[in-house]
């Protein structure tokens, strides 16, 4: 069914207009972080003359709260894909007795309800100490990641040609081996998507940082938000420019990993 | 030459060795998995019976109360409300996610120029911080300097505004109206893929039959894109019933609680008001509504593998 040049291109229009109207706010809060301080009714609905100065402001109240997020985020990449990777190996390689069982528990992650497991961690961390902390933090920040990456990467290797394995075997390459040298560059893919997500999934938490911080010194940048809306509704300049500055790393994963952003959007809900 | 028995002996062990060996990629996951949900779930589940509060920190005494906690928050008069603004807010969300996102996916079913780039990026919301989409729409609706009302004005629709978050029956819809934002991208995404898998030969068949388009979407479409419909509606609701998020950042809960569900009850309860006990009866409540979604899941989906 071959369509005439040419054709198609209304539908193109309306495809920039649904677009534009679903992404509006996010254009609005570009323009609001670009604006003079000030709760300022003279707004314009193109920011001609933009002013940094919410930016300045921003990165002088909530600079450091965007580094804490940067290294819990990284830090929860390093654990789940750490922690994520060995199981959906053996969970698709090895013929294991309680695997199923390992399944079904992952499924089971997918529903349990942030409040209630920060609910219960929040006494543990009391008592270990892990309130307030980096760790703290990514560990309970990779519920989201550690669940997610055996599910991405299980998809994934479940497809990797038995006769592979078999050859490197043959080959002497003891498990180890085949799973360095042979699994995890065959599921490249699989792993950036998974640590995309990880990323993403961290980066955005906000329950675990709303629950297990109570002080400045660790304080992710979407706590930061939050309390900075709680405080001062009057500057909305520097609110949106943290806002803009919290999405950086939506947008640059949906520019640079796009493949891997619509890979883990579909794989993740097929299971 | 080693006698035989010895030599079960040695299969015995190397094939339990082997086992371990098997078990070690699993284990870490595993114990990581029941640390950070078998825990928590357990001790919530304990929790919940216990009269656990801020004294508890510095007493370690959280004495057993029965079932005190469950009496006292659905007694409460704040239940009722609770649970129907749950209600609401996921059937709102997931019903307007749904309906958007599959128009959204049938058009870009359609072939155009720039259709594929267009698609990607209407993934945006999705990805960005809820935080920051929460924080976005607060000020987009805020009641006096927010766009919306300030359109809604330049328009002549209305001359006071509308008190997007401050009415109490405005709120919700605009929590919902929020969330929904949030989720089309995510439906539009699931569905494109499970309308990319119908065969294309089914359409053609159906035209031949003299189908128009109503009838081919009736006849071809809906029951072929049955599965991905469950999928979405079901992780959907999952998803929604436990949003705590958009609803803290865009209202609090407010105004006069007429946007608290039962997991916004839940992070109140715990952490406002430090009574963890009933926090986590409350979030049980909320663990057995899940649970109940994912049966009908699971029975929905059995129902469609025996068609």
């Amino acid at each position: 069914m071959k369509r005439a040049p040419g054709r198609g291109w209304p539908s193109t229009v309306v495809g920039i207009a649904l677009l534009a109207l679903m992404l509006f706010p996010v254009y609005w809060m570009v323009n609001a972080s670009l604006q003079p301080a000030g709760n300022t009714l003279q707004r314009t609905w193109f920011p001609s003359h933009p002013d940094l100065s919410g930016y300045v402001t921003a990165l002088r109240d909530q600079g450091r709260n965007l580094v804490t997020s940067l290294v819990v985020a990284l830090g929860s990449v390093v654990l789940s894909l750490g922690l994520a990777a060995p199981a959906a190996y053996a969970l698709t390689q090895f013929r294991l007795r309680g695997a199923d069982l390992v399944l079904f528990g992952i499924l089971i992650t997918q529903m349990a309800p942030g409040i209630a497991v920060a609910n219960a961690l929040y006494g543990a961390y009391n008592d270990l100490g892990l309130l307030n902390s980096y760790l703290g933090l990514i560990l309970a920040d990779s519920t989201a990641g550690v669940p997610f990456a055996i599910i991405i990467m299980r998809a994934s290797m479940r497809s990797i040609p038995g006769e592979i394995i078999e050859a490197a075997r043959v080959d002497g390459a003891g498990r180890l081996r085949v799973f360095r040298s042979v699994v995890l560059p065959v599921s490249a893919n699989a792993l950036i998507t998974a640590a995309v997500f990880t990323f993403l999934f961290t980066w955005s938490d906000f329950l675990f940082a709303l629950t297990l911080t109570t002080t400045e010194s660790v304080r992710p940048v979407t706590l930061g938000i939050y309390q900075y809306i709680g405080a001062h509704t009057n500057q909305w300049n520097a609110i949106t420019a943290t806002a803009v500055m919290a999405s950086v790393p939506a947008a640059v994963m949906l520019v640079v990993a796009q493949r891997y952003v619509t890979d883990g959007a579909t794989d993740g809900a097929a299971k | 030459m080693p006698s035989r028995p010895r030599s079960v002996t040695d299969v015995a062990r190397a094939r339990f060795l082997e086992r371990l060996a098997q078990w070690m990629y699993i284990a870490p996951a595993a114990t990581y998995l029941l640390l950070f949900f078998g825990y928590p779930l357990v001790k919530n589940l304990v929790m919940s019976f216990q009269q656990y509060t801020i004294t508890t920190f510095y007493t370690g005494a959280a004495p057993f109360v029965g079932m005190e906690n469950y009496s006292k928050i659905l007694s409460s008069d704040l239940f009722p409300k609770a649970l129907l603004t749950t209600f609401l807010f996921t059937a709102g969300s997931v019903i307007g996610q749904f309906a958007l996102g599959l128009a959204f996916a049938l058009f870009f079913q359609r072939r155009f120029p720039l259709g594929g780039l267009l698609r990607s990026l209407l993934l945006l919301p999705w990805l960005l911080p809820l935080v920051v989409s929460g924080t976005t729409w607060r000020w987009l609706l805020d009641p006096d300097t927010g766009v919306a009302n300030a359109a809604l004005r330049g328009l002549h629709l209305t001359s006071s505004g509308v008190p997007w978050l401050t009415g109490t029956s405005q709120a919700l819809v605009s929590v919902i109206l929020v969330n929904i934002w949030v989720g089309i991208p995510f439906n539009t995404a699931i569905l494109y893929g499970g309308l990319q898998d119908i065969p294309a030969h089914l359409y053609e068949a159906a035209k031949l039959d003299g189908a128009g388009s109503l009838a081919s979407f009736r006849h071809v479409t809906w029951p072929l894109l049955r599965p991905a419909v469950s999928v979405v509606l079901v992780l959907g609701a999952v998803y929604t019933v436990k949003v705590l998020d958009i609803i803290l950042v865009v209202t609090g809960g407010g105004p006069a609680g007429a946007t608290e569900t039962l997991a916004t009850q839940s992070y109140e309860l715990s952490f406002r008001q430090f009574e963890f006990g009933r926090g986590a009866a409350m979030s049980n409540v909320l663990i057995v509504l899940s649970l109940a979604f994912a049966v009908v899941h699971l029975r929905a989906s059995r129902r469609a593998q025996n068609v």
